[in-house]
């Protein structure tokens, strides 16, 4: 059996769950525990990576810069890696900034049709000797020729291996298996799979892709991430572990950065909400819960009409700004219905 | 009348779209459709028209200098770059479209006057074209703005390999124009591309970190704006005036397209088509007054024989 590389994303989707706030103190506790456990990869920053701090996403209580070389410090057997969307990040202003402060791997991600986008910064970060890989959001958006035609331009870009992400939580396992087994058949790469827990599938859609073939996956700390929460980590390894996976992690180390987790970063443990549910059902960005339940509020609708409604316009991650709109054409049609 | 003979450098989509609106123009005449390869689209359409076509890039204008007026560069930054050191001892005005950002930034609805002296002029991005002019009343209004943030959603298949290849620079340029035009300092652009079938329009929300915003004054002044944008872009609509969410002053508008060459839902690339026309047409009416006072002038000589 292969062995598999697992990716934390503790400390970068979890940021999403804490409206973008972990403190430098979360960040060194925890990274210092990732390490110690020999997590391959530790991912930090924003929820939506590089360069994504803004209004439209949420501001970070701390730099990209800040994160970065805060990590950088704790990490000295594993992997410093970063997440990054063209579109919200630039070669310039941040991809070179990151790689100058020892990022060792570098996610470059797109929504899950628009491929082309991740060219130069792939390239960029070859050309500079790091590790990269690919990365399709939103992947349950397209169907899986679609999905393999995409993987494929990342891979002919330089990327050394693609994770696809299930950033609603919508897939069942079904669903997981025959986009992974068309990733495998049709790449020369690693494929990879990161889970979001909407639906409950988070664990058992893991599964589902490694046993298709997938050798890269994603967990999070007690599942610290954005909406209903990601893979839980210290679960996905123990269970790759009774089936005989390798994944170079120490378990009980491991056990105990997740209690350190729930300790020091997690507000609230990660909970299928119901809106969390309709979140899934929807297929909208696990990530946009906190601002749909905020302007749900302030303009007096029922939020899950608003996820539903943002579902129907497919709306991809980035697009948070529509959320307003949605909500103010609900009211609107409350107060008018014509 | 005479009309002002322009050249379009450039066959893609948004070089023939500037040549059906040219074609539109009563001001504009399109005298030479320029390309590096007769067998592309635009350049096949252009000649099915009857327009002059050429595949020789910048060559055919040199061989030719008084086959126009004015050239719309409809090229890559680098091209751009290049054909400016070519033009620019020729006297020719150019109205680029490339994000090489060499000539004045060019807004008509903020302004089209000091444009009017300029040799070169850059259209900034479609973004900017969208946002600028609000951030710029945005900045008009108060005189400290602490942030400004434009996100802009196009559709995919409104955003052809060049755009995907050069985001980087659209955001960078689009970035250095609102700068420019609100006098904040600290700005960022965002762009998100939906592949959502039918294809969604363009949308940009502009959002701003305001101490004490002034919402009563600005929501007039926005208006009067986008009433001026209106003139030369039909399809621009104010869809959320401003408002203020979390203490922060929040926008959004939609450009839809006017479907000449291009479809409808590529609001982004007509706007910044339309930017350049409404600036070249600014250049005919000034060029044709130009005559008109020449003409006044030799009349004068010509009924005064002294």
């Amino acid at each position: 059996m292969p062995p598999i590389l697992i990716s934390d994303s503790t400390l970068r989707d979890g940021n999403h769950a804490v409206a973008h706030q972990l403190t430098a103190p979360q960040i060194a506790q925890y990274a210092r525990c990732a390490d110690a456990a020999r997590v391959p990869i530790v991912e930090v920053g924003h929820g939506n990576g590089l360069g994504a701090s803004s209004l439209q996403v949420g501001e970070s209580a701390l730099t990209d810069h800040e994160q970065l070389r805060i990590a950088r410090e704790q990490l000295s057997h594993v992997k410093l890696g970063v997440h990054i969307i063209p579109g919200f990040a630039t070669i310039n202003k941040d991809l070179a900034p990151a790689l100058a402060l020892g990022v060792d791997v570098v996610r470059v991600a797109s929504h899950c049709t628009e491929a082309d986008i991740t060219q130069r910064h792939i390239d960029y970060t070859r050309s500079q000797g790091k590790e990269v890989y690919g990365v399709l959001m939103m992947s349950h958006m397209a169907p899986r020729e679609i999905l393999v035609e995409q993987a494929l331009k990342m891979e002919s870009y330089g990327a050394e291996g693609v994770v696809i992400m299930d950033s609603a939580g919508a897939y069942l396992p079904v669903d997981v298996a025959e986009r992974i087994s068309a990733l495998v058949a049709a790449l020369r790469i690693p494929i990879g799979f990161h889970a979001h827990n909407n639906l409950g599938m988070s664990i058992a859609n893991s599964l589902t892709a490694v046993e298709h073939g997938a050798t890269i996956i994603d967990g999070s700390a007690r599942g610290f991430g954005a909406g209903a929460g990601n893979a839980q980590l210290e679960v996905l390894v123990a269970v790759l572990m009774r089936m005989g996976y390798a994944t170079g992690i120490d378990h009980y180390k491991l056990l105990e950065a997740a209690d350190l987790a729930e300790r020091e970063l997690i507000p609230s443990l990660p909970t299928i909400s119901s809106l969390s549910i309709v979140s899934g059902l929807a297929g909208v960005f696990s990530g946009f819960t906190k601002h749909v339940v905020r302007i749900a509020q302030t303009y007096q609708v029922d939020p899950r009409d608003v996820f539903f409604e943002l579902g129907r316009r497919k709306v991809v991650a980035g697009q948070e700004d529509i959320i307003i709109e949605v909500a103010d054409t609900l009211a609107k049609q409350r107060k008018d219905p014509a | 009348m005479s009309k002002l003979n322009v050249a379009i450098l450039g066959s893609g989509n948004i070089g023939t779209d500037l040549l059906f609106k040219t074609l539109h123009s009563p001001l504009l005449t399109c005298a030479y459709f320029i390309g590096r390869n007769l067998a592309s689209p635009g350049i096949m359409r252009a000649s099915s028209m009857g327009i002059r076509v050429s595949d020789r890039s910048v060559e055919a204008i040199l061989q030719e200098p008084d086959c126009c007026d004015l050239i719309f560069d409809a090229t890559s930054a680098r091209d751009h770059r290049y054909h400016w050191s070519l033009l620019e001892p020729l006297g020719k005005r150019v109205i680029d479209l490339t994000p090489a950002k060499v000539g004045t930034l060019c807004i008509p609805a903020i302004n089209m006057r000091e444009c009017l002296a300029c040799a070169n002029v850059n259209m900034v991005s479609c973004g900017g074209q969208t946002s600028i002019p609000l951030a710029y009343v945005l900045g008009q209004i108060h005189p400290v703005i602490d942030y400004i943030e434009v996100v802009s959603s196009i559709a995919s298949r409104s955003a052809g390999l060049a755009t995907r290849i050069n985001l980087d620079e659209y955001i960078e340029t689009t970035e250095d124009g609102l700068r420019h035009f609100s006098g904040c300092r600290h700005v960022k652009a965002i762009l998100n591309l939906n592949p959502a079938e039918p294809c969604i329009n363009m949308q940009t929300t502009i959002s701003a970190k305001i101490a004490s915003p002034r919402l009563g004054e600005l929501t007039a002044a926005v208006q009067a704006m986008v009433n001026t944008i209106q003139s030369y872009v039909p399809g621009y609509e104010l869809i959320v005036p401003p408002l203020i969410d979390m203490q922060r002053v929040v926008m959004m508008v939609r450009v839809r397209g006017r479907g000449d060459y291009l479809p409808a839902y590529a609001g982004n690339l007509d706007i910044i088509n339309c930017a350049a026309i409404a600036m070249a047409e600014a250049y005919a009416r000034e060029s044709m007054a130009d005559l008109t006072t020449a003409e006044r002038m030799s009349d004068v000589h010509a009924t005064n024989p002294h």
